[in-house]
């Protein structure tokens, strides 16, 4: 289910007040102010004037992400120790791990290239799926602390850098080319790759970071003086609650 | 009828650009920092246009010799044959796999050059104050951003060619020069898209009345 919300009043005088069921937000594309009504589960709501999905009302926020970050860690793992791909010439054997790839280009002397490649192929992901794991434990049980906030900015900083996808093509595309000169086996590391690359967006498709900054523990706990505080606007403020 | 756009920024209200709190700024110099998650906020990502033409720019001079210099060299028997991006195209098209010739073309040819040209016409529109195609405009942002990571497949076929193909004396594949400097197109863009601030398109708009479709 889509539909558009409605737009904001023109002025902010009559601004409606926030209750429990609206949440008045700014649209990050374009930053026109809205209310966006409270949403079944599975409803997105996008924005009135550029068309940017603004909430997504998610089923289960945290119990289905963290099933899949948590099959997501295992593939990853196996994925980086398992061979990718084998290959034998008239008698000679080979094969490469993603670090053993990124190692070779070190070796070669393109350690600024090998220096990308680790780290779009493997601290990336790596990095993305253990902080998206702790964010989700964490938020099982709200309050959630504050460094829930932090680890969750570091998820966010690394997935366009965890090139997963990107990698799996490459390696199909090398796999090819070799095939021209020498034989090529798949090896069990590169259908983890490819298991893993349907992994990661299942989690960020099923990923909800609103559900989580819901239940951090707000940043300013009040104790600020009241000239210099920063005040929320639309969200119903947990630190204004009796 | 027409009305005023109301967006947060005139508003006197602020975004937060973490976690997406609308919170009233404590002055327009310097809005505060936000009481949710703790960052600090900025109606405006801070030096987005300056940021994202420097990007652009640095990201255009590694783009020559990404093209002119060689990502891999092939030794067999003691000789050495050199390939640049468009020979392994090239090497692709003439072996017989045609689709992936077209998909290493789009990849590592096309999408950098059309991700640095989107992005020079987004800047110089929002800097003559444009307000023609808005919705067009952030699309072609999104674009940008989205298909910004496939350019790394180049990268990571010249990595993994290199790591398989170490048979000397019979056949081994070195790295070119070039290889760094496609690696350096690709982050740079990236950065340039992450850096640019698709809010800046809809400032110049004052008046259109938001459509409800």
């Amino acid at each position: 289910m889509t539909g558009s919300v409605p737009t904001g009043p023109s002025g902010i005088d009559n601004w409606p007040e926030s209750t429990g069921n609206t949440e008045t937000l700014a649209c990050p594309d374009c930053d026109l102010l809205q209310v966006v009504p409270e949403l079944p589960p599975g409803a997105k709501a996008g924005c009135a004037r550029c068309g940017r999905t603004l909430v997504t009302q998610m089923a289960d926020p945290i119990e289905r992400p963290l099933a899949l970050s948590i099959a997501a860690l295992l593939v990853l793992i196996l994925a980086n120790t398992a061979p990718l791909m084998g290959l034998s010439v008239v008698g000679q054997q080979a094969d490469t791990t993603i670090v053993g790839g990124s190692w070779e280009m070190w070796r070669q002397g393109q350690e600024l290239t090998a220096v990308v490649v680790a780290f779009c192929a493997v601290f990336a992901p790596a990095a993305y799926l253990l902080c998206t794991l702790a964010v989700l434990l964490a938020a099982r049980r709200p309050p959630a602390p504050r460094w829930v906030g932090e680890l969750l900015r570091w998820a966010e900083a690394m997935q366009p850098w965890s090139m997963v996808e990107v990698m799996m093509l490459g390696i199909l595309v090398a796999l090819i080319k070799i095939a021209e000169l020498a034989t090529v086996e798949p090896d069990v590391g590169m259908y983890a790759v490819g298991v893993l690359m349907l992994l990661i967006p299942a989690i960020q498709s099923s990923f909800d970071p609103e559900a989580i900054w819901q239940r951090v523990t707000w940043a300013d706990d009040g104790s600020l003086p009241a000239d210099g505080a920063v005040q929320a606007v639309g969200t119903p403020d947990p630190r204004s609650a009796p | 009828m027409t009305t005023t756009t109301l967006t947060a920024a005139r508003a006197g209200l602020v975004s937060c650009g973490t976690c997406g709190l609308l919170a009233q700024q404590v002055s327009r110099a310097a809005p505060g920092h936000c009481p949710r998650c703790g960052a600090r906020l900025a109606s405006r990502r801070r030096g987005s246009l300056e940021t994202t033409w420097a990007l652009v720019i640095a990201a255009a001079i590694c783009y020559i010799p990404a093209n002119l210099l060689p990502v891999l060299g092939t030794t067999t028997l003691g000789s050495t044959a050199y390939d640049t991006i468009m020979g392994g195209v090239v090497f692709l098209y003439t072996s017989g796999s045609w689709p992936l010739a077209l998909i290493v073309l789009i990849a590592s040819v096309m999408v950098p050059l059309g991700k640095l040209l989107a992005l020079v016409y987004l800047l110089i529109t929002v800097q003559r104050g444009s307000i023609a195609g808005n919705r067009e405009r952030t699309r072609l942002y999104h674009l940008v951003e989205f298909i910004g990571r496939w350019s790394m497949l180049d990268v990571f076929v010249d990595t993994f060619t290199v790591a398989l193909v170490q048979l000397s004396p019979l056949m081994s594949v070195q790295p070119g020069a070039g290889v760094v400097f496609f690696a350096a197109v690709v982050v740079l863009t990236m950065i340039a898209a992450a850096s640019f601030d698709p809010r800046l398109i809809w400032d110049a708009d004052t008046t259109t009345e938001p459509d409800v479709a």
